[in-house]
């Protein structure tokens, strides 16, 4: 069973949508046995760095999601829990990825809306994507590049699209609402 | 790079689609989301769905309506259309839209923006902004269009922006219906004002129409209607025409 991480974040069943459209069986929820039994977890969400982490430390699920052993999807929000420190509400998160959280300086439109392209990708999640391929990103905050990302993305400047640590996987973007792209990546992730 | 996106809007009414054509594989032109899916399946980068609906079980019917859509597309979506609370949002954000447009309740009381973007994040705030040329000044409409407010046009896209706006929608009045083309000029100056992305709607006719108002006003996405619900324009073609004029776009 796939476990979708049930909290107080937005934006949770789209990608039980998504699952449900590719096949696949899902529960949402914050059992913690539940959790721990899954074969792969998905840890989504849209919301603020700062309540969610509250949140996360209050149910127990900070460290129980550190400690998962089978293979972790973070996205979007999800991703951004997973580094060491974000400067939204200037919050200390999960610190699976070294890599810290910030806003995007001027340059252009906040937040970054709409479809873009990858370079650099690395690892399985990406296999038979390429940079012609465009995902559905839509964030204010960004993951600096650090030796943890595993796929770039330019937006004002270049920041990770993707990041992975043994069998941690988190994206920037929304495979859940990337058309065929993303079922792609989705699908990637649910044969590792 | 950022793409510009490509938006068709669906008018929904009590549950269907109002008026269009029957696409050669789509069944029901009148079920959205049949329609949705099609729209997605030429490269639509986005949808909005405008309820028209003027019943008390609106909402109920919205909302089983956006269950439905949400299971089915994979792309994003905006429902908008008579949003007046935040417990309108939390509905329809619960049953799977990812944004919300608001538009006259948000000009009648802007702490609504506040509410929304507070509660549920600026990136699922659209505010729909509907304008119009009067005294040669851009001015604010509501009521679907039918009654000025006296708020300049820049003035509301900016205040909408500081109370947590993720995006404007803006439709110009003036060139709504027409085909001849985007209000380059007022979206131009929107687009300058703010720093979030400025959607353009109205008066798109051809696929030039398109290039000029990405290519002039800095707008991150367009907004059609009829010429994609009557099949005049096809949207892969549209994207593939907006390509070789050198446009970033999704393919």
């Amino acid at each position: 069973m796939i476990a979708i991480i049930k909290y107080n974040a937005g934006n949770i069943r789209s990608v039980q949508n998504a699952l449900n459209r590719l096949g696949y069986d899902s529960t949402i929820t914050d059992d913690k046995k539940e959790i721990e039994n899954a074969s792969k977890v998905i840890f989504p969400g849209v919301g603020e760095a700062g309540s969610a982490m509250r949140y996360l430390r209050d149910k127990q699920l900070d460290t129980l999601i550190r400690s998962l052993r089978q293979p972790v999807l973070g996205i979007c929000l999800g991703l951004q829990l997973m580094c060491s420190y974000s400067e939204e509400s200037n919050t200390e998160c999960l610190n699976i990825f070294n890599s810290q959280v910030r806003f995007f300086p001027p340059g252009d439109k906040i937040p970054h809306m709409g479809w873009n392209n990858l370079s650099s990708m690395k690892g399985s999640l990406f296999n038979s994507i390429t940079k012609n391929n465009d995902l559905y990103f839509v964030h204010s905050y960004y993951a600096e590049l650090s030796a943890d990302t595993a796929a770039v993305c330019e937006y004002i400047l270049p920041f990770s699209a993707a990041m992975q640590k043994d069998n941690f996987y988190a994206t920037q973007f929304h495979p859940e609402k990337s058309a065929g792209t993303g079922e792609s990546i989705l699908l990637n992730f649910l044969h590792i | 790079m950022l793409k510009k996106r490509i938006v068709p809007c669906l008018d929904i009414k009590d549950g269907r689609t109002v008026k269009g054509i029957n696409f050669v594989d789509i069944r029901d032109a009148g079920d959205p989301v049949e329609l949705a899916k099609a729209y997605s399946s030429r490269l639509a980068d986005e949808l909005v769905f405008l309820d028209i609906t003027a019943t008390i079980e609106r909402r109920k019917t919205l909302a089983a309506l956006v269950e439905k859509i949400a299971a089915e597309i994979d792309i994003p979506f905006t429902v908008g259309g008579g949003i007046n609370s935040i417990e309108d949002v939390a509905v329809l954000l619960k049953a799977g839209a990812d944004k919300v447009s608001v538009n006259s309740a948000a000009v009648r009381r802007p702490e609504l923006i506040k509410e929304i973007s507070q509660e549920f994040g600026s990136q699922c705030v659209v505010v729909a902004i509907d304008t119009d040329l009067v005294n040669n000044e851009w001015i604010v409409f509501v009521d679907g269009g039918r009654t000025p407010v006296d708020l300049k046009t820049t003035e509301w896209a900016k205040k909408a922006e500081e109370l947590g706006a993720g995006e404007i929608l803006l439709t110009s009045k003036q060139s709504d219906g027409t085909k001849d083309g985007f209000s380059v000029g007022i979206t131009k100056e929107v687009t300058q004002k703010v720093n979030i992305p400025v959607i353009a709607s109205g008066g798109a006719g051809t696929m030039e129409h398109f290039r000029d108002v990405f290519n002039e006003t800095g707008c991150s996405a367009a907004l059609a209607a009829s010429i994609f619900h009557y099949g005049e324009i096809d949207i892969r073609e549209l994207k593939k025409y907006l390509q070789k004029e050198g446009i970033d776009i999704r393919l």
